[in-house]
């Protein structure tokens, strides 16, 4: 898929993914050794992103499982439409119980769910496996067949194994520790907050109106509250909400007043706006 | 495997000292390593950096020993460097001009020679080495703070509302630079001595291996970042642990009333229900100077764990003990202050300020006796020094007999336990110690102690 590292980060900022020098150097070995991606980090520093822009960088098919508490192999692998088999069985009211049975246990009646799908056909895809923490500790069992050898048995068709092994990508916040057996068949990325001059340019571009000077302040701002002890640390989606904020204001510079009315782009908790008022001197005017 | 000779005895010595760190890393993780190193070459060290810790490591937590142990192994140049290093001033120009910028790269070079120009001690070949410390003495980094700011500021790069950031941000710097030096004398010294052995011994364990009576102020600020995430794992062991519990043992007696309905053959066990207890915590703070990051950190933790249990109270001492569950409740939004507001809120000392157990707990056992019943766990959290004072056994003994358990948690090695004005061993004769050095043993200890 990708020729070299630096291949990677130029076809990825095409599509207006700017990937740090660990971001690149992580996908393109995922893409060589044929492995899955596990990719841990704060909520907001583009995790599913990065899934995206992979999939369309290779032009390949998004196929997405969102996992929540509760998800169950029928809603992650495959499920037979029991409604239609029931239609199909009094429909053909003089055929033998023979003939409906190796009918009704055919393709027309197998609904596939994103696991199955990611690993049939010969399209190239890219299985994203959003939020794999929030899904139960059974989930992570069945992932791991699919994972490992890129298989899915069905009992009543056989064992479906992918012609063309998927470009996997599993996200996670780390609200619950991921078992040890899942985490060793990935590997492993943490997007952190990323650094000055790399901010910079991802929000010129994800706000391009906005002068370039500001952004800079924009970003020197944001750098000072993340090494604030708060309670939930501004993410770049957050200085991308607080650029478009200030872009629309018609700010030119920031000033007190400025960044204490705006504060909210960029703090969710009371605790913190006020810390941050307070360290950042914006009361004394 | 196709990787130049050698690489792949440095890969699997590099392997060999981080699982000295205690991380695990199997086989097919170091063959990962290796098709990592084929694939990406020796070419680019912060690619290759990159790759081993992709493949090599699980996790976030042990990042922090991965860096400098890969440092060591996949060092960016060997010997000294090539140009004789100038003068103190001159290097000082240099490293001004590097800050304004923040040119990372010329800081390294910078940290290549300071180490080499300033950092050398001794002059024979057993006694001699390289200290980042002595470099940094000479060199003062911390003094060029103003100069920058002045120099950054003249040439316009810093106006209007971020410059008050500046400051800050130059401090950084200049501690990121300290760093570097920190890791190119690591480097000297690993060529001379050995690089196994400075990987095992210089490099920083990860915070939760870190003794509490030896961490210093940013580890104890990293382990009160760990608290959240460590309770809610705890949470879930302790759930597991109660899933368990409530499996019981055989009701014989309803099982052979059962069994009348298959012939008197008993198909179905029917299990004894258990009676949902609540659990009552009561912690025992020693919070004087010695052990007061130990008692912080255990304190928040209970104190996230609270929704576990059906009461938790709290008490702190030094020599008088007073109960702070209400300030660890209030509490919960700034965590580093905690101390600052016991001691500011509640009454710990008395007299004096030294911490003597004997007196505390038989205050406790006094004015505190209701909060102790059949139902309650007690953990007494302390080094057990008493300063020479009567240890008051019968207090304790006192404790004990009214409480369901007590365990005392000592952030001491158990070696040391006796030694000096500890009274330890003769508190341990009465209830259960057990030894508590590090974020892990505690957290150990937490998911097998904690009633539930």
């Amino acid at each position: 898929m990708f020729t070299s590292v630096d291949d990677v980060s130029a076809r990825l900022a095409e599509t207006g993914y700017l990937a740090s020098p660990a971001v690149a150097t992580t996908v393109f070995l995922a893409d060589r050794l044929g492995k899955p991606l596990l990719v841990e980090g704060p909520a907001g520093v583009g995790k599913t992103e990065l899934a995206k822009a992979v999939a369309e960088v290779a032009g390949a098919r998004l196929v997405r499982l969102q996992c929540y508490e509760g998800v169950d192999e029928s809603r992650a692998l495959y499920e037979w439409n029991h409604a239609k088999q029931l239609l199909r069985i009094s429909a053909g009211r003089d055929e033998s119980w023979d003939e409906t049975r190796t009918d009704i246990f055919s393709e027309e009646f197998l609904l596939t769910r994103p696991l199955l799908t990611a690993i049939r056909g010969d399209d190239p895809k890219v299985l994203l496996i959003d939020e794999t923490d929030k899904a139960d500790v059974e989930v992570e069992g069945l992932l791991l067949e699919v994972l490992s050898d890129f298989q899915v048995t069905v009992p009543e068709l056989g064992t479906i194994t992918a012609t063309r092994r998927p470009f996997v990508v599993l996200t996670s916040n780390a609200s619950r520790e991921l078992s040890e057996a899942l985490r060793r068949r990935c590997l492993f990325l943490h997007i952190g907050f990323p650094e000055e001059e790399l901010e910079r340019r991802i929000v010129r571009l994800k706000v391009p109106g906005l002068d370039e000077t500001l952004a800079r302040s924009v970003v020197r701002v944001v750098g000072a509250l993340r090494a604030m002890d708060l309670r939930k640390v501004p993410s770049v989606a957050e200085t991308i909400d607080w650029a478009r904020t200030l872009l629309a204001l018609g700010a030119d510079t920031l000033d007190e007043t400025v960044v204490r009315d705006t504060l909210g782009a960029l703090l969710k908790h009371q605790d913190d706006v006020l810390k941050a008022t307070a360290k950042l001197d914006l009361d004394a005017l | 495997m196709t990787t130049p000779a050698g690489v792949a005895e440095r890969l699997t010595s590099l392997v060999g000292a981080l699982r000295a760190h205690g991380i695990r890393i199997g086989t097919s993780e170091t063959v990962d390593a290796g098709r990592a190193i084929e694939v990406l070459g020796l070419a680019d060290r912060e690619q290759l950096r990159e790759g081993l810790a992709a493949t090599l490591l699980h996790g976030t937590g042990v990042r922090q020993v991965f860096d400098p142990v890969f440092d060591l192994y996949f060092p960016r140049g060997v010997g000294a460097p090539e140009r004789e290093s100038a003068g103190r001033e001159n290097l000082r120009d240099r490293l001004a001009a590097a800050l304004a910028v923040n040119d990372q790269a010329m800081m390294g070079q910078l940290a290549v020679e300071a180490v080499d120009g300033f950092g050398g001690y001794g002059s024979s070949p057993e006694s001699d080495g390289w200290s980042s410390y002595q470099a940094l003495e000479r060199l003062r980094p911390q003094t060029l703070l103003a100069r920058v700011r002045d120099e950054v500021r003249a040439r316009g790069g810093s106006s209007g509302f971020a410059d008050r950031l500046l400051e800050d941000e130059i401090r950084q710097r200049i501690e990121a630079f300290r760093a570097l030096v920190a890791l190119e004398a690591r480097r000297r010294v690993a060529e001379r001595r050995g690089r196994d052995e400075i990987a095992r011994r210089a490099v920083r364990p990860t915070a939760d291996r870190v003794d509490f009576l030896f961490a210093g102020k940013a580890q104890l600020a990293e382990l009160r970042r760990a608290v959240q995430p460590l309770a809610r794992k705890l949470a879930t062991r302790l759930a597991a642990r109660r899933r368990r519990a409530s499996r019981g043992s055989i009701d014989l007696r309803r099982t052979l009333r059962g069994s009348l309905s298959t012939g008197g053959v008993p198909m179905k066990p029917v299990l004894r229900r258990r009676r949902p207890v609540r659990p009552e915590l009561v912690l025992l703070c020693d919070v004087s100077g010695s052990v007061s990051g130990f008692s912080d950190f255990t304190m928040l933790l209970v104190q996230a764990l609270h929704d576990q249990f059906s009461k938790v109270r709290v008490f702190a001492f030094v020599n008088r003990i007073d109960e702070v569950t209400g300030l660890l409740e209030r509490g919960t939004a700034d965590p580093e202050g905690l101390s600052a507001r016991i001691e500011a809120d509640a009454t710990v000392t008395g007299y004096h300020g030294s911490s003597d157990y004997g007196m505390a707990l038989g205050e406790f056992a006094e004015r505190y006796a209701e909060a102790v019943g059949p139902r309650t766990t007690v953990f007494v959290l302390g080094d057990a020094r008493t300063n020479m004072s009567d240890p008051n056994l019968p207090a304790v003994r006192q404790i004990a007999e009214r409480a369901r358990r007590v365990y005392w948690l000592n952030p001491e090695q158990h070696s040391r336990w006796g030694t000096g004005d500890s009274a330890a061993p003769a508190y341990a004769e009465l209830v259960e110690m057990h030894e508590c050095r590090t974020a892990r043993q505690l957290s150990a200890l937490v998911a097998r102690l904690l009633p539930v």
